[in-house]
């Protein structure tokens, strides 16, 4: 492999792990915080539509950005609110967002919009002339540099601040939080919506920085991945990083591999790797880390 | 549930049965209502559309018999979804199953040629069901012997099972070699398979001048099949005693491990027959371009259907109206029949979070219902 | 009240509160005064840790008042709670297992850099201070989750004390403690009441009230029914104060009569979720007509042990046999197909499924045999006329065969896991705390069912926490401590104070356990 072709595939395996990164990130402040969220998906896919219609109306992809991190924070409050309040079980109330988000998005969605332009690359003065290295790292969108901030930003949330301290207490034993004069309920909800608003994030990389424009399902998995990227990386920001960087890893070999067109595989069966790559993590590591220990249960005040 | 069943039994007067359907049929009405005020937002004509709808799915003869045959399917996948809840597992690879007994069936179908019907037919049916079967089976598998959450896997298998089926029917070229179900003829531009033999389609029925398949006394008879099975049988017993409670299970003997696999299979068998009758009995080949959002919609129609096989073949009887409907409500009212998805959604979101209907009409909750803790073996072995 | 003025810390005046169909707490008066230890005393259900959790804000009551330090408070959370002064151990830790000692102690009372950056030094600092100043021995950057359960509650005790608490609420403290770790935590009581802390000593055995208390309130029913001192009672007038009628405090049972073994087990071992030896090479013996009672702290084993015997664990090595057939691996069908019956610890976990009905509890384990199942069908009717008899046998009150078992009060849930248990023939009763949270009545016929079965010819596995309950019960008894069996006693010749020594882990006052793993075989094999 040539230096190009590596430094396109590295390229591209950074873009590609963004929304699963972030989608790691989203679904690790539910799931810290005792909430399972496989509506992560269907966050994305709302807040990728919702952020590339207010590009289209207003043209100022600033705002866009905005909208789609708090319509995925608002898809979040519904999830908090279903599965918090009314103590819905939280695979339903997750299943229910993805449901409505490809619904609504579906019904609301005006075939022949066009877009107003995307997010451009950012080079950063002097670091991307680093040989590979500056390709590859310095010289991205603006939400591949956030995604990549962000993990290092809420690992030091998660393990060395008061906020993180208790998350932590709130998913692995919520009575005891709660003895303590935490407010579970509320550390619950905040959290919740603040996954909702990065995998927002991750749908506004989708349509405003990746592609530019939105296709319906146009997610097409990646929250799920996303979920199983964060069970590899054993709910650790780092860990999910890594694991969303295998994902996009596979991606970008898998495009590399369509694109050279010298390989008799059939490229359905490229096609399948990240999909059939999530099934083999799932099966081969969960149970080896712990999760939570409050997940999946509400939290009843006794 | 023991509620249903007792209906059924007789032993309930009809207050019970009352309050049984009460959240399900508000949960629709303010599906439709909620559907209304959408279609409003966009300046259509909400009565106009229903109107459509209805006249639409059951305004004829020809019309109440495209609805039944849209129901065939939803029955199945409804029931697929139910019996895999009442086991404590949640199946959302209807889609993949789907896809997967949709093929088989094509391909028994084509290369069964000669057979004699019944037997042609039988068979095509089973390999709908197995290739269904496996597709369900394995995250069941994986689920039972390394604790990957069925939620993940079987929605990865639904995006494995699209594409390999497209696979098995694709045309090839630019140095890649056609699928190996592909249909020979070159004239035929369309990735799909050849048609099925005369022998392997689902006989007609007499219903008018309508084409009526035997599909919907399958459905029917798989219903039935899945009631005993699941309230009659030791089997059943210990299903559900799964699904309550998996430690009790375990300390009462019951094979856990094995009953996981088995109930994925068969939840997954019944989808994929959903494919199957589509297949042998309306299609008559197989091309991988139907029923998307299928898995969703049967995950819908078991919760409104309350997971009871008659539930469930109301609920998909009330979608095969809604999918058969939704073209002339388009030409009547203009309304984009996406609308549709977003009513079905809305049902779901009402059943699924019966709490929000309790709360708009104050209805107070009865003695808590036996619930299936579907998160309970979240990221655990 | 008492005349006598000492300065009230915490006074609470006609506490009620409802829960949906239960009067928990009607019309409840305590008065606590400064540095004084008052024992609260009553069944299970009596109403104290509900009215514990009033004091400790953790329920709102519907009516009465509290007062800490002659002041009326209004408490909405266990913030304001602590805010006041009021600290609570719970019967059940409320630590967080990953987290170390130092982050358990300071969660919600963080020590905090400029943006809400823990400062873990500082909190260690303090934990070590604390610990120091009450003689709470504690490694503050210890994973909580690997530590004793005795140096676990000196963590929720320091926990308090760092919150500035001059009560403290113990609920059940011994609960978990061998005897020798309660004499600790009786003079770490005494010490801080002698600080200044005054202590309310949640409990329901009366030896405990007798050695540690200045003063004993006693709750029955959800009221408070009397006030006394140690000085002034005896274990025989609480008991009857306790419960509200004369109690017999033993078991009317013949000396046994031992038959042929039933049960063997040789060289066990097993390992628990986190591949830890939890069961260690354990062998013994119970022979039909005998009652085995296998004591030891939780946690040491005993749960495993069980696991294995009734085919819900895997052994590791050795194995064992029923009535002379071999086995290593069961399931649990094999075990009771071999005359096994198991009255599982945690009924509602293991023993029932909760929505189903009382009829189909009763033949949990055995619906797919006939006569329930007939040709591949559940036979309704069957099933329904088996758990009738049984429900008027076992007295089960419930209000119909087709209620569901969860609908049940705990003590005849449990009456209905014994009926299903031994309403039918067996030749090995397994029973693993089987009167655990219950009522003295329920206790009461748990317990004699349990001598009827032995006097039957029955081989019976006993295993509980509660040493009393072994005493009573057993014909022989043998401590568990560290997934091995460290000495078996005869029931009769053993004092409690030599069984508590060996649930430490001490056999001899010159050896400790571990050290002379031979003789521990030879002991255990006996």
């Amino acid at each position: 492999m040539n230096s190009l072709v590596l430094i396109a595939v590295l390229r591209s395996t950074l873009r590609q792990s963004t929304p699963i990164t972030l989608g790691a990130l989203s679904g690790l402040f539910c799931e810290r915080v005792g909430v399972i969220n496989i509506a992560i998906e269907g966050m994305m896919l709302t807040a990728a539509y919702m952020g590339y219609m207010t590009n289209v109306w207003t043209g100022n992809l600033i705002l866009a950005v905005i909208v789609a991190v708090l319509s995925g924070g608002l898809m979040a409050l519904l999830h908090a609110w279903l599965s918090i309040h009314f103590k819905v079980d939280q695979i339903i109330s997750g299943t229910v967002i993805n449901i409505l988000a490809v619904g609504l998005t579906g019904y609301f969605y005006q075939p022949g919009t066009v877009t107003k332009g995307k997010l451009q690359s950012v080079a950063v003065p002097v670091l991307t002339d680093i040989p590979i290295i500056g390709d590859v790292f310095f010289d991205n969108g603006p939400l591949t540099y956030a995604a990549v901030v962000l993990v290092f930003a809420v690992n030091i949330i998660l393990f060395r601040t008061r906020w993180g301290l208790r998350m932590r207490a709130v998913g692995e034993h919520p009575r005891a939080a709660d003895t303590l004069g935490i407010n579970v309920f509320a550390m619950r909800y905040i959290n919740v919506v603040i996954g909702g608003m990065l995998a927002g994030l991750g749908g506004a990389y989708l349509t405003l920085e990746a592609v530019g424009s939105f296709e319906r399902l146009m997610t097409n998995g990646r929250g799920f991945i996303s979920l199983a990227a964060m069970i590899f990386g054993k709910w650790t920001p780092f860990g999910g990083w890594a694991a969303a960087l295998l994902f996009g890893a596979a991606n970008a070999v898998q495009t590399q591999i369509q694109f050279s067109g010298d390989v008799t595989i059939p490229h359905q069966f490229i096609g399948m790797l990240p999909y059939v790559l999530t099934v083999i993590v799932l099966a081969g590591f969960v149970g080896r880390a712990r999760p939570p220990a409050a997940i999946g249960r509400p939290y009843e005040t006794e | 549930m023991h509620r249903l069943t007792n209906i059924f039994a007789g032993r309930v007067g009809a207050g019970a049965i009352a309050r049984t359907v009460m959240i399900p049929l508000l949960a629709v009405f303010t599906a439709i209502v909620v559907g209304s005020v959408f279609m409003l937002l966009n300046d259509y004509d909400p009565l106009a559309a229903y109107g459509g709808l209805l006249d639409g799915a059951l305004g004829s003869k020809r019309a109440i018999a495209r609805t039944i045959l849209n129901s065939v399917p939803f029955v199945f996948g409804g029931l697929s979804v139910a019996f895999a809840f009442k086991g404590g597992l949640f199946n959302i690879g209807g889609e993949g199953q789907l896809f997967m007994g949709a093929v088989a069936a094509a391909w028994v179908g084509v290369a069964g040629a000669g057979l004699p019907s019944w037997l042609h037919i039988f068979i095509s049916l089973l390999a709908g069901f197995v290739a269904g079967a496996i597709w369900g089976g394995i995250p069941g598998t994986l689920k039972a012997f390394t604790g990957a959450h069925e939620v993940i896997t079987t929605i990865m298998f639904n995006f494995i099972g699209i594409v390999f089926a497209g696979w098995l029917v694709s045309k090839g070229g630019q140095g890649q070699k056609p699928g190996p179900l592909v249909d020979p003829d070159p004239l035929n531009i369309v990735p799909r398979t050849a048609d099925i033999a005369e022998s392997a389609r689902l006989p007609l029925l007499e219903w008018g001048r309508e084409p009526m398949h035997l599909g919907i006394v399958l459905a029917i008879v798989a219903a039935i099949v899945i009631w005993w099975l699941v309230w009659k049988t030791p089997f059943g017993f210990g299903l559900r005693m799964v699904g309550l409670n998996p430690s009790a299970a375990r300390y009462a003997g019951v094979n856990v491990a094995g009953n996981t696999i088995l109930t994925m299979a068969i939840a997954g068998g019944l989808a994929g027959l959903a494919g199957t009758v589509e297949t042998l009995g309306r299609n008559y080949y197989f091309a991988p371009n139907f029923n998307v959002g299928y898995g969703f919609d049967s995950i819908a129609i078991a919760l409104l259907g309350r997971n009871h096989p008659v539930g469930v073949v109301l609920s998909a009887l009330l979608f095969g109206v809604m999918d058969a409907g939704s073209t002339r409500m388009q030409l009547r009212a203009h309304v984009p029949s996406e609308i549709i998805k977003v009513v079905q959604a809305l049902i779901l979101a009402f059943v699924a979070a019966n709490e929000i209907i309790r709360y708009i009409y104050r209805i107070r909750r009865e003695r808590e219902e036996a619930a299936v803790p579907l998160s309970a073996g979240w990221g655990k072995r | 009240m008492n005349a006598q003025t000492g300065e009230l810390a915490l006074q609470a005046k006609g506490i009620t509160k409802r829960f949906p169909g239960v009067l928990a707490n009607d019309n409840v008066d305590l008065t606590l005064r400064r540095g004084e230890i008052l024992a609260l005393l009553g069944e299970n259900g009596a109403g104290k840790s509900t009215l514990m959790n009033v004091v400790y804000g953790l329920y709102r009551p519907d009516e009465g008042e509290v007062f800490v330090k002659g002041r009326r408070v209004r408490l909405e959370n266990p913030r304001d709670a602590i805010a006041l002064g009021i600290g609570m151990v719970h019967q059940h830790f409320q630590l967080v297992p990953v987290m170390t000692v130092a982050e358990n102690v300071i969660l919600g009372a963080e020590v905090t850099r400029a943006g809400g950056i823990l400062d873990q030094r500082a909190a260690a600092k303090s934990v070590g201070e604390l610990s120091r100043q009450y003689g709470l021995e504690v490694d503050p950057t210890a994973t909580v989750g690997e530590l004793p359960v005795g140096t676990q509650q000196r963590v929720e005790i320091i926990k308090a004390l760092y919150r500035h608490a001059d009560v403290l609420i113990l609920d059940e403290p011994t609960a978990v403690l061998t005897p020798q770790e309660a004499q600790e935590l009786f003079r770490i009581m005494r010490d801080l009441a002698e600080q200044g802390v005054s202590i309310i000593f949640i409990t329901h055995k009366l030896k405990e009230v007798l050695a540690v208390a200045d003063r004993i309130m006693v709750m029955r029913a959800g009221q408070m029914v009397g006030e006394t001192t140690p000085e002034q009672s005896t274990e025989q007038s609480l008991a009857s104060m306790m419960v509200g009628r004369e109690v017999l405090l033993r078991v009317e049972k013949q000396p046994a009569s031992p038959g042929e073994p039933v049960l063997q087990v040789e060289q066990l071992v097993a390992f628990d979720e986190r591949h830890h030896r939890v069961v260690d090479g354990v062998s013994f013996e119970v022979r039909a007509g005998e009652v085995l009672g296998i004591a030891g702290v939780q946690g040491n084993g005993q749960t495993e042990l069980v696991e294995v015997l009734t085919g819900l664990r895997p052994a590791a090595g050795g194995g064992f046999q029923i009535d002379g057939k071999a086995f290593r691996k069961p399931t649990p069908r094999q075990v009771t197909g071999a005359g096994a019956a198991h009255i599982p610890e945690n009924r509602q976990r293991y023993g029932m499924v909760l929505p189903y009905t009382v009829a189909e509890n009763m033949v949990l384990n055995r619906y797919y045999r006939a006569p329930f199942t007939r040709t591949l069908v559940l036979d309704h009717r069957a099933i329904k006329s088996h758990a009738a008899a049984l429900v008027q046998e076992f007295d089960v009150r419930t209000p119909s065969l087709d209620t569901p078992g969860g609908n049940l009060s705990g003590g005849n849930q449990q009456k209905m896991v014994v009926a299903r248990e031994i309403g039918r023939p067996v030749r090995l009763l397994i029973a693993a705390q089987p009167t655990r949270g219950l009522d003295v009545g329920s206790i009461e016929f748990i317990h004699r069912r349990i001598v009827e079965q032995r006097d039957a010819g029955v081989a019976v596995l006993l295993v509980s926490a509660e040493l009393d309950e072994i005493r009573l019960l057993a014909d022989r008894i043998a401590v568990m401590y560290k997934g091995r069996i460290l000495a078996t006693v005869s029931a009769q010749a053993a004092t409690r104070e030599q069984l508590g020594l060996l649930m430490a882990g001490i056999k001899d006052k010159s050896e400790s356990a571990g050290e002379s793993d031979d003789a521990d075989r030879a002991l255990a094999a006996l």
